[in-house]
């Protein structure tokens, strides 16, 4: 085999030696050129189109440098995005850290607790946040009474990146766990042979390993907070540029090719920040072959450091979960108007919600774990592809499925109606009808969440143990069925939380596309009672029963996959 | 791009053929804005009327949903469409959306206020009136020692300072009517002049016509500019708070029409025929919906201070609405709040509140020159980038067209008047602190 090799040019060779990644490779573009990269360039090739004549042009481009308002968008939306980072990590670096590292009670409680933030319905979240944070929320009408004055959590720009940091910080907590869990602790135990501890281990040794799930984590906040427009809407601030992108696209700027202009410097930003993430770890080796040790050493709390510990954790998962406490509160107030605490309570919101919307309960659990599994088997594909093969324009794949969240949801949404509403199904109803196409949409919209998470999750896994393995005779597909998917098992999990949990709470691009309730999730329906007064009880009570389904799903499978991870580890 | 949706079609019809089944027949599909509150009691009482038949609702937001017709038009499924703002039933009217149905119902005047209620070509029909005003929440106002306003233009009064808040007109069609309205009533400078006044004491510029009673209700602004059912229904699901109608403000009709190619035109018909019914006009008073009835016997059963705009001349008599002019410069109203005012607040904020101060310190003590300089100020927070003339002619109104013809940009537009607003924003500022120092 080695004399014939030689003799043979080194592509054809690749080609000859893998036809298996070639045509994964090649299902996947198809399947990103069907439902991403076709839908969007049906909309936003406007941005390039001279007005009056539709000739390719970069005018567009030229009006946007040129105007004030984009320009000011622009810095103002890397500036909240680059702040959101940082006051995430600070929520996320302790949680993580005390709950990983330290033999710290209730560390499961606090990961379950640190993840629930991401569930937060559309519009309850913002609705939420000013019952409790905002001018005239509980804590201020609290503060103005006793100390007279007010706080201005929710005002202008750093309302948005408080509320974005709440909202987004798991990304990092899960990746940033998921990596620290996946730490040899040779590593650890060798430097403290050195003589090496204290905050001095952690700056040197833990937290330059656990780089690939951090920066994976901060990326991904990065950019969805780059890109997202509702947040800031519902904080009434429009001078930043994915709510420009959007108020145009909706509004009067329809015609206008302004809008995706915008959509398309919004979705260079996010290739080039994934780029840059991507860039940060290259020529760095961050896997590691034991893995027998499960993770770092578990350290006790001496009394002074466990009192301090918990009163971070407290205070962190207060101020992360006060949403969820005020939609809550919500869901069981009569009225709730410029006071403290609801007038009175009552179960009456419950009752009304339970009576008229199963359907979306049954819906919304279908398709977020379905666009779960179809962005886990890509994540991992593209993973796979990207790190352990040569393919040439592999990373193109991964760009490509990582610009995805860039793309606003109308644009995806009004896509979608374009590209597939024109195609008839047998019974004649349009394909665009057809409740697959809201889970595709849902599944190409959570993709990067579950790509950088597998992508992280493989970045660990040393591949000696494939070679390893490879040398003992095993054919390539068992040793990934074998060596490498257990191995990545925590990260495809995180990938898969995420991703459904998110999904399952996506409203944007659902909105343009469901076509009838009886296909509607839960998002929809929540959508719908709160666009009245008397609905925002039972608006509210539909997002609680969301998170707590949600979290409740979430929990099983990550049950369930720690103990075939349990018994696997018993049998061996 | 073809080739590549055929193939998947392909795909999917061999491997999901038997899946699905038609639609069942006596589903009418309604395409609509209105909450849960509004769809939910006209769909019990429409197939408690008519058994068989059944009403499936589809909700959006007004944008979204001309948009969904526009995109889906080779094969419609929907067969009415029903929101407030008749805009859009212009603008789905021009684009052959809709169907011509004159409702047989009789009894239903031509106009209420000064608006005719049917579309006169009979592409929609109105079922329901209403008026835009002033919503406050009480608690709100006795805590900060506020005083009820009556008019626009007290809106306006320093005391309202960062108290005020609006749906953007763009992305309201019932902002935009309330706009359009004051400039009908007031002519287009001094309608500037009065919404900007207003406008300097803006709390926030919301993108949801629903956010302005939601932060009124909750208590995070004390008033909102907002059409008259959002205060009606907030009162009746027991928030504290109070609702008044300036005497310039005009009776709109909310309406319904028939999507061209309905999937179901005989059930289409029927709800209409239902909305414009005594019964289902009747619909119109339940405590969740309050919209004031097209057909004046009804309003007999409503409760007590309802208001009747056949009764009450006051009630959106003052002005005419030219529904032409609006339909002709709609783009044109929107886009310059949008860029003078909404993208500006900040500025026009700090301009305002100087004014305010200048004006406070002239009280105590006068000074004719500061006086100038604060009458200069006020015109210059006043002053439009363009007349009323520009604001239709063919160069303008083309820019937003997306058409044919080489205009001027749209993006080009956008940049000059958001630079002239905001210039002249700030030399008001300066000018009001000038004047507030030598009335010091």
């Amino acid at each position: 085999v080695a004399t014939v090799s030689d003799t043979v040019p080194v592509t054809t060779r690749r080609l000859v030696a893998a036809p298996a990644p070639m045509v994964l490779a090649l299902l996947i573009a198809l399947f990103l050129a069907l439902f991403l990269v076709i839908p969007v360039v049906t909309v936003i090739y406007v941005a390039f189109t001279e007005k009056g004549s539709g000739a390719f042009t970069l005018i567009n481009f030229y009006d946007f440098a040129r105007t004030d308002l984009f320009i000011t968008s622009f810095w103002n939306s890397v500036y909240v995005a680059t702040m959101t980072v940082v006051i995430a990590s600070l929520f996320a670096l302790p949680l993580a850290y005390l709950t990983t590292r330290f033999e710290f009670r209730g560390s499961g409680v606090v990961q379950m607790l640190g993840f629930i933030p991401l569930i937060m319905p559309p519009f309850a979240g913002a609705v939420a946040m000013q019952l409790i944070f905002g001018r005239n929320g509980t804590i201020n009408l609290l503060l103005d009474d006793w100390l007279g004055f007010k706080i201005p959590f929710m005002e202008g720009l750093n309302g948005v990146i408080f509320a974005q940091a709440v909202h987004y910080f798991p990304f990092i907590l899960i990746n940033l766990s998921a990596a620290l869990r996946n730490i040899d602790r040779s590593m650890e135990e060798a430097a403290q042979n050195l003589g090496c501890q204290g905050f001095r281990l952690f700056r040197r040794i833990v937290f330059p390993l656990a780089m690939p799930g951090y920066v994976a984590g901060a990326s991904l906040v990065f950019v969805k907070v780059f890109d997202d427009l509702a947040t800031p809407l519902l904080l009434n601030v429009k001078d930043m540029l994915a709510p420009q992108a959007y108020l145009r696209i909706t509004s009067i700027g329809l015609a206008d090719p302004m809008g995706y202009v915008i959509a398309v410097v919004l979705i260079i930003v996010s290739v080039l920040a994934m780029g840059a993430s991507a860039w940060l770890m290259k020529g760095r080796d961050y896997a590691t072959v034991q893995r027998g040790g499960g993770g770092l050493a578990r350290r006790p709390l001496g009394r002074g450091q466990a009192i301090l510990a918990y009163s971070v954790v407290g205070l962190i998962l207060f101020l992360v979960l006060a949403p969820h406490i005020g939609l809550f509160l919500l869901s069981i107030a009569t009225v709730w108007s410029f006071s403290p605490l609801p007038d009175a309570f009552t179960l009456a919101h419950y009752t009304r919600v339970f009576a008229e919307s199963s359907v979306f309960i049954k819906n919304t659990l279908l398709y977020a774990t379905l666009a779960g599994i179809i962005d886990v088997v890509l994540g991992v594909a593209i993973a796979y592809l990207v790190l352990r093969t040569k393919l040439p324009g592999r990373h193109w794949l991964d760009w490509t499925a990582s610009a995805a969240l860039a793309i606003p949801g109308v644009v995806l949404g009004i896509g979608y109606l374009r590209t597939f509403f024109g195609i008839k199904m047998p019974d004649g109803t349009s394909l665009a009808s057809f409740w697959i196409v809201i889970v595709l949409a849902l599944a190409i919209r959570r993709l990067p969440y579950a790509l950088r998470a597998c992508y992280a999750a493989l970045q660990q896994v040393s591949a000696s143990l494939e070679e390893a393995a490879e040398n003992l005779g095993a054919i390539k597909h068992r040793t990934v069925r074998r060596i490498v998917l257990p191995l990545m098992m925590g990260g495809m999990l995180a990938g898969f939380v995420t991703s459904f949990a998110t999904a399952a709470v996506e409203l944007s691009a659902t909105l343009m596309l469901v076509q009838s309730t009886s296909d509607a999730p839960l998002a929809y329906g929540l959508y719908v009672f709160m666009q009245s007064p008397a609905g925002r009880g039972p608006g509210a009570a539909l997002g609680i029963i969301a998170v707590i389904l949600v979290a409740v799903c979430s929990l099983i499978s990550n049950w369930i996959i720690e103990r075939n991870q349990h018994l696997r580890d018993t049998r061996t | 791009m073809r080739f590549a949706s055929t193939l998947y079609a392909l795909v999917l019809a061999t491997a999901l053929s038997p899946a699905s089944a038609q639609a069942p027949t006596g589903k009418v599909t309604v395409l609509t804005s209105f909450s849960k509150d509004v769809t939910d009691p006209f769909k019990k009482a429409f197939e408690a009327a008519h058994p068989g038949m059944s009403v499936e609702i589809q909700n959006r937001n007004t944008n979204a949903g001309v948009k969904m017709l526009e995109e889906t038009r080779s094969a419609n499924q929907v067969d009415i469409f029903w929101v407030s703002a008749p805009d859009a039933f212009e603008v789905l009217k021009d684009k052959k959306l809709l169907q011509v149905y004159k409702p047989k119902a009789s009894g239903i005047p031509d106009k209420i206020g000064a608006y005719p209620i049917n579309d006169p070509d009979g592409y929609y029909s109105g079922f329901a009136a209403s008026g835009y005003g002033i919503m406050w929440n009480e608690r709100y106002t006795k805590a900060n020692k506020l005083p009820d306003p009556k008019e626009w233009q007290d809106l306006a009064k320093p005391i309202y300072f960062d108290h005020v808040s609006i749906a953007a007109p763009s992305r309201s069609g019932t902002t935009h009517l309330t706009l359009e309205t004051i400039l009908q009533g007031e002519g287009w400078e001094k309608g500037w002049r009065t919404i900007k006044e207003w406008s300097g004491n803006l709390r926030n510029v919301t993108e949801r016509s629903f956010g302005v009673p939601d932060a009124v209700n909750s208590g995070q602004v004390g008033y909102g500019i907002v059409i008259d059912f959002f205060a009606f229904s907030a009162q009746a699901a027991g928030f504290p708070v109070k609702f008044v109608y300036p005497s310039v403000t005009t009776i709109v009709p909310a309406n319904v029409g028939v999507v061209a190619n309905p999937p179901n035109k005989a059930g289409a018909e029927a709800f209409v025929e239902y909305l414009l019914s005594s019964a289902g006009q009747e619909v119109l008073l339940d405590k969740g919906i309050r919209r004031l009835p097209v057909r004046p016997e009804t309003y007999a059963k409503a409760p007590a201070d309802y208001p009747n705009p056949f009764k009450d001349p006051s009630l959106g008599g003052k002005v005419t609405f030219d529904s032409n002019l609006s339909s002709a410069r709609t783009a044109i109203v929107d886009t310059l709040y949008d860029q003078i005012v909404t993208f500006q607040l900040d500025s026009l904020k700090a301009a305002t509140k100087a004014i305010h101060a200048a004006e406070a310190a002239l009280v105590k003590k006068d000074n004719p020159a500061a006086r100038t300089l604060v009458r200069d100020a006020r015109d210059l927070v006043a002053k439009m980038p363009i007349t009323a003339e520009q604001a239709v002619s063919p160069d303008i109104t083309g820019a937003f067209t997306g058409g044919k013809q080489k205009t001027t940009r749209q993006a080009e537009l956008e940049r000059q008047w958001a630079a002239a607003a905001k210039a002249a924003y700030s030399e008001a500022e300066a000018k009001a602190n000038e004047a507030a120092k030598l009335a010091r």
